[in-house]
């Protein structure tokens, strides 16, 4: 999987190739660093203001950005996050799981910590968070999802945070998952506090998180169809008129790409 | 799930057995027919999401056996606005004012809440303005006693206790009009900015402050008197909607529910934000587990609040009240219009005349906004009904990607059953009142 991904990220060198892109107004030099080559490449946005279908008479359709998020860090994580790290990383040894196959990748950006984990071992995982006395991750914050889709076989994404009020300590965990086979553990067997955060997440991205009690739409009508929340649903708002003037539904109008 | 039953007695087939729909006085009638056809006592009842104790157009699914609850269930979304999705089609200035709608009674939380996360991915969180933190403080704990009017209030009015209920929006009127005096709404502010706040403190602001601290400490009282020290109130809400602290951590509770059940947890002293460690002041708790200790430990908050107000207005330094970084800061200054509030039409000049860069700047940063570097950040704050965060993902442009809000109410609202399941039909009606939940937070 990490090696499909250098791939990719090898071929897009930079944040822009067209030097006039009015993008770079108003970025700091820490963030196009962090949006160079270290990053993880999900997106690749062409032309501005939307026009891409055809017929562009912007003057802007040979920009390209290619949208990066912070990559993987290297120890030391600084804080308390080593520990973290280390703690988690013998947990899951001792009861036979090899770090590196449950743990994907760990990422440290502006002070906080996001382990990646594989959806297969996440159950266990959180387990441990919850269970080790060293860790002691009492409370789970929720689940939401995240829809890349340009992300190809990580589309969706399942965010969670969990909080140690023993330590005062916080954490990220990301999960992602294709969207052809959406499925991931439900994590309500170790945190039932999250039943009606992964049916909301369920209602809104489509994530199917198995063995849930009962997973059903929680805010959406029973009978809704698709999952509103995802990038390419269509939101369906119609023209106003204002000062007889036709002004687009909000997903119509022209946007900075 | 919709019946257009004709008459309303007249029992509906369904697989689960006869459904009937009351929208009358014929409950005779129903528990009537209901007694001659079952073979038990038990009964599903639907309260809401119309009903005027359910706390908003919050659903209650109850299965009574007798007056007893044997399985409770919340129905929830009736109120869903999909706040959420629509953040993704504005800019991150004009974020706040979707946000601030959310739990409609603690805005100033959603604000600061999101308000913090897109400065964490600007990463110029030091550099907002001391004055602007001190405010947002002020704001916030003024916000703060207002919402626990409000939870005091429509408790009250729900258990009939309407003299209670007078008292409480009495006093959180005294709120709202400082909220009109500094932003000049009472709802629906938009006033914390990404960077700071909209503008600074109006003439007169502290004065007003002062009176209003002095007349809260007149009127609290009030509520030991009329509530706390009432042998029927008591009687009515001890010992009702029990939650221990195993069962706040496992459904994830947290606010005045866990810290009745004696944990002192409470994020402006764990991890602090605008300059919280600053302050002095106290986190009390209570023991009882019930919405007894809930209700005294909302009591005790205020006073708390008051003591951080205070101490604002000591702190408070003149000073600008957005960050420098023209960039980002909002190139706005506001005046009284003959419309209401608008902009200065002074700086509207000196833009228009002056400077054609300062002219093209404000246009930019208002239709296109600022970029915000990729990144996900996770901020919480802690808002009179708990832990209330926000999940914020950034792809480098000029909107948000996503925006979460883990809402205090929706997480704490899961609780209902456990603190129902068991106790009386009526005690429902006590412990939805003592989770306080605000259904515009909850279905967002």
């Amino acid at each position: 999987m990490s090696s499909e991904r250098d791939h990719r990220s090898d071929g897009n060198d930079g944040t822009t190739v067209n030097g006039n892109d009015p993008t770079a107004d108003g970025v700091t030099d820490a963030a196009l660093e962090r949006a160079g080559g270290t990053g993880e490449a999900i997106a690749r946005r062409r032309g501005m203001f939307g026009a891409n279908n055809g017929s562009d008479t912007t003057g802007y359709g040979g920009l390209t950005r290619t949208v990066r998020m912070p990559g993987a860090s290297a120890r030391p994580y600084g804080g308390y996050f080593d520990e973290v790290a280390d703690e988690l990383e013998g947990a899951l040894e001792e009861q036979g799981l090899d770090p590196a196959h449950a743990v994907e990748k760990t990422v440290v950006d502006r002070g906080e910590i996001t382990f990646h984990i594989a959806r297969e071992h996440l159950l266990q995982v959180v387990r441990t968070l919850r269970d080790d006395p060293a860790l002691r991750f009492e409370l789970c914050l929720g689940v939401s999802g995240v829809h890349n889709p340009h992300d190809t076989g990580r589309e969706l994404h399942a965010v969670y945070h969990l909080r140690s009020l023993t330590h005062g300590r916080l954490v990220r965990l990301e999960v992602s998952v294709p969207e052809a086979d959406p499925h991931l553990p439900s994590v309500v067997a170790v945190y039932p506090t999250n039943d009606w955060h992964e049916r909301e997440a369920y209602d809104f991205f489509g994530l199917v998180f198995d063995d849930h009690p009962a997973l059903t739409r929680i805010m959406m009508p029973d009978d809704w169809q698709g999952f509103p929340q995802r990038k390419d649903y269509p939101l369906g708002g119609i023209p106003v008129e204002y000062k007889g003037a036709q002004i687009p539904a909000p997903d119509q109008r022209r946007s900075y790409s | 799930m919709t019946t257009h039953a004709t008459r309303p007695a007249e029992p509906r087939e369904t697989t689960e057995g006869p459904v009937y729909t009351v929208t009358g006085g014929d409950w005779d009638e129903i528990t009537q027919a209901a007694a001659e056809r079952a073979d038990d006592e038990r009964i599903v009842v639907n309260m809401g999401p119309q009903h005027p104790s359910t706390h908003g157009v919050l659903r209650l699914i109850l299965e009574i056996d007798g007056e007893t609850v044997t399985e409770a269930r919340a129905g929830i979304g009736y109120l869903h606005t999909g706040i959420e999705k629509n953040l993704e089609y504005r800019t991150w200035t004009q974020g706040t004012t979707f946000v601030t709608r959310m739990d409609y009674l603690t805005p100033f939380y959603n604000e600061a809440a999101y308000c913090l996360g897109v400065e964490k991915l600007l990463g110029i969180t030091d550099d907002v303005p001391d004055r602007a933190s001190v405010i947002r403080v002020l704001l916030m704990e003024i916000n703060r006693i207002s919402s626990h009017f409000v939870a005091i209030a429509t408790g009250g009015m729900e258990l009939g206790a309407t003299t209670v209920m007078i008292y409480g929006f009495r006093d959180r009127e005294l709120c709202l009009d400082l909220f009109e005096l500094i932003t000049g709404l009472r709802m629906n502010h938009a006033f914390i900015r990404p960077g700071g706040l909209a503008q600074d403190l109006p003439p007169g602001a502290i004065d007003a402050l002062r009176e209003f601290v002095r007349q809260m400490r007149k009127n609290l009282p009030e509520y030991d008197a009329l509530c706390s020290g009432s042998p029927v109130f008591r009687a009515r809400l001890k010992d009702v909607g029990y939650l221990d602290l195993a069962g706040c951590l496992a459904l994830g509770a947290t606010g005045p529910i866990l810290r009745s059940a004696g944990l002192p947890h409470d994020l402006r002293k764990s991890d602090p934000y605008c300059g919280y460690e600053n302050y002095d002041f106290e986190v009390p708790t209570t023991d009882t587990c019930d919405s007894f200790g809930r209700f005294l430990l909302r009591l005790e908050e205020i006073e708390q609040s008051l003591r951080i107000i205070e101490q604002c207005m000591e702190r408070l330094e003149p000073g600008p009240v957005m960050v420098g970084d023209k960039k980002i800061a909002w190139p706005a200054q506001l005046a009284l219009g003959p419309d209401g509030l608008g902009n200065s039409l002074d700086h509207i000049k000196n833009i228009m005349g002056t400077s054609m860069e300062a002219l093209i700047h404000h246009f930019k940063l208002v239709t296109e906004g600022f970029r915000v570097p990729p990144g996900q950040v996770y901020t919480a704050v802690e808002s009179p009904k708990g832990e209330l965060g926000v999940h914020l993902v950034s792809d480098g442009g000029t909107r948000p990607y996503r925006v979460h809000f883990r809402d205090p109410s929706f997480t704490n609202l899961q609780s209902m059953a456990a603190m129902c399941e068991g106790g009386m039909v009526a005690d429902v009606i006590v412990a939805v009142a003592s989770i306080d939940p605000v259904m515009g937070g909850v279905d967002r």
